[in-house]
């Protein structure tokens, strides 16, 4: 067995969800390698190499592959890993965009959002939004797998010493253009990887409120997100919506302000350890998973509770 | 210009699904099926190009069973012109309906390819992106903003990140998500004229694509069960539970 990572990185820092996706790769057993492609991606390749019990990093380092469009590292990666027995990447939406595209170039099934490795062609995955678990083998000679990152505890980050490879690689496939992009920019914690996620839905009015929610993460060091209903209310940004279709999160604690709990926003949190929930109505889905439900208006209750909360922390 | 939409029949998003206790599938005998709404927001995209005068003719297809027609004829009512239904009753997993649709886009030609971004049965999220690969065309995917210009398309894609804009050569592949539009419902009159727009029906075979799966389902389990909790009568004793009991915080 062996196994190409393709690492997740924004060119200057490694993301955490790769030492999730390398520890699901150990899952399966076999030499590990990591992929890092990007444009100026010294200091990622360099944090790769000391992931732990990696075997080697290969480093595709060009413009092609700076905003990571889906058809370039698709070639790329189709081309290194055509060697290999598993190609793994995490389930985020730059490996959601280019993966499958992978596995269509070497004419093999994906398994998408794997939460277990049962073997080495088998694996677990959440259908239904999550309210279905199938259990799926793949009868391809290559294994072409995203990770559901929060699934899997994280290897070290540290202690590796992977030789590095640069490849001489450029696939540029002419088919798409970078424009340009808006990115959140936040000093909060990366809602996907945080301890303590408050998300606010639909009751929370407006965009203006979420800063209610905002001094409450803030106490609590938390990431911060949202359901679709607020998304598509325009109260805060697309990458804040937690669910089926937005990202996954799976922290020690969730705090669910507003939120009824549709099947598709818990598809999102359901894996969360602890589950607070905070609503006027008693009658809703979200008390049905909530470890401690709170039914209450969250105009005077989430001030309350950061008043609370800063007397205890 | 033409465009091409292709729409999946699935469980409609407000079944609660239930495991078969033999753990073989879930229950869809006497379960309500719509249009995927990720395609359900493709054909609206589509139509709403038609208004601008930048398509000229929206072809809808869908693989599935002799039922699935009926979410061909929902979109013919939504304003699409014609009917394609790739007729089968096997499983069609995201690489053979890939291969399928490729087979329909080197027939028809289309200038644009509308797939929703993620089939809410499956959540494979993976059709859009291998289609573009096997005809070899560019792909806007989780498309928020779709702007034709001349001989290229901008597609606006919701990332991890935020947003990102892309430009990609005609023809083009973009798949929907849900902030694209809202899709409108379909008026009586329409429904009716539906009924008469044309509806072709072909099998794999006569697209020449072998369909058989390359993953198998072992099994289909209920995931596990969160135990409910309890009520907290009062924020005090929320941030009690979760320092002394939960020790969460
Ligand atoms: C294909 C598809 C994909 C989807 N994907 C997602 C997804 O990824 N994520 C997602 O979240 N949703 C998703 N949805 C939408 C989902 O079905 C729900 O519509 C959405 O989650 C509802 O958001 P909400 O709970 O904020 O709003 P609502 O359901 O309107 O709930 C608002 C809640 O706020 C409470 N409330 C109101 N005022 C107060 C107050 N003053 N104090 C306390 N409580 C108050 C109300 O009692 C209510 O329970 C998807 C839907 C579809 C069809
Ligand atoms: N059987 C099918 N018939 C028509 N279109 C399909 C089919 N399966 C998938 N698609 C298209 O591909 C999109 C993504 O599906 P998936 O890759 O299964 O998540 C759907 O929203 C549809 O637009």
């Amino acid at each position: 067995m062996s196994i190409l990572v393709i690492a997740e990185h924004d060119n200057s820092t490694l993301k955490q969800s790769t030492l999730n996706v390398v520890a699901a790769a150990n899952a399966v057993g076999g030499d590990v390698d990591v992929l890092v492609a990007g444009e100026s991606v010294g200091g990622v390749a360099e944090s790769a190499a000391k992931i732990a019990g990696i075997n080697k990093v290969f480093v595709a380092d060009n413009a092609a592959y700076g905003h990571f469009l889906g058809e370039n590292l698709a070639e790329l990666v189709a081309e290194v890993g055509k060697t290999y027995s598993h190609i793994f990447t995490g389930a985020g939406t730059t490996g959601k965009d280019f993966m499958p595209r992978v596995a269509a170039l070497l004419d093999v099934a994906q398994v998408s959002d794997i939460m277990s490795v049962e073997s080495e062609d088998t694996f677990v995955r959440p259908i239904y939004a999550g309210n279905a678990m199938a259990t799926v083998k793949s009868n391809d000679p290559i294994k072409v797998v995203t990770v559901r990152a929060t699934a899997f505890d994280p290897v070290s980050g540290e202690g590796g010493d992977a030789s590095v490879e640069a490849l001489d690689l450029v696939k540029d496939a002419g088919l798409s253009e970078f424009v340009r992009e808006e990115l959140a920019k936040s000093d909060r914690p990366d809602l996907a990887s945080a301890d303590v996620v408050v998300s606010g839905g639909r009751g929370m009015q407006n965009g203006e409120n979420f800063k209610m929610l905002e001094s409450l993460a803030d106490v609590l060091g938390a990431g911060l997100g949202a359901s679709r209903a607020a998304v598509d209310a325009g109260f805060v940004p697309n990458d804040m919506q937690v669910g089926q279709t937005g990202k996954i999160v799976a922290p020690q604690l969730y705090i669910a302000v507003g939120i009824s709990g549709a099947i598709q926003h818990m598809a999102g949190m359901g894996d969360s350890k602890v589950i607070v929930a905070i609503n006027k109505d008693e009658d809703a889905p979200i008390f049905q998973v909530a470890d401690y439900g709170l039914v209450a208006d969250l105009f005077e209750a989430v001030p309350k509770l950061e008043e609370e909360l800063k007397k205890v922390l | 210009m033409k465009v091409l939409v292709a729409v999946k029949r699935v469980i409609d998003y407000n079944v609660k699904v239930r495991v078969k206790p033999d753990h073989s599938g879930v229950d869809l005998a006497n379960v309500k099926m719509a249009m995927n709404p990720f395609c359900e927001i493709a054909v609206e995209e589509a139509v709403r190009l038609k208004e601008k005068g930048v398509a000229t003719e929206i072809v809808v297809v869908t693989i599935g069973p002799k039922a699935a027609q009926e979410q061909i004829r929902t979109a013919l009512a939504l304003g699409c012109d014609r009917g394609i239904h790739i007729a089968t009753d096997e499983e069609v997993q995201s690489l053979e309906a890939a291969k399928l649709l490729k087979a329909v886009v080197e027939k028809e030609e289309p200038k644009l390819v509308f797939l929703g971004k993620q089939s809410i049965d499956s959540d494979n999220n993976q059709t859009g992106q291998m289609l573009a690969a096997l005809t070899g065309m560019g792909q806007g995917t989780f498309a928020s903003e779709v702007a034709v210009e001349g001989d290229k398309v901008q597609v606006t894609r919701e990332i991890d990140g935020g947003l990102m804009t892309v430009s990609l050569g005609l023809p083009a592949v973009v798949t929907t998500d849900l902030r694209l539009n809202e899709p409108r419902y379909a008026s009586l009159p329409n429904i009716m004229k539906a009924k008469k727009k044309p509806l072709e029906a072909i099998s794999p075979a006569d697209l020449g694509v072998d369909i058989a799966a390359h993953l198998t389902t072992l099994k289909v389990e209920a995931p596990a069960e969160r135990k409910g909790g309890i009520k907290v009568a009062s924020v005090e004793e929320l941030v009690d539970k979760l320092k002394n009991e939960a020790k969460v915080i």
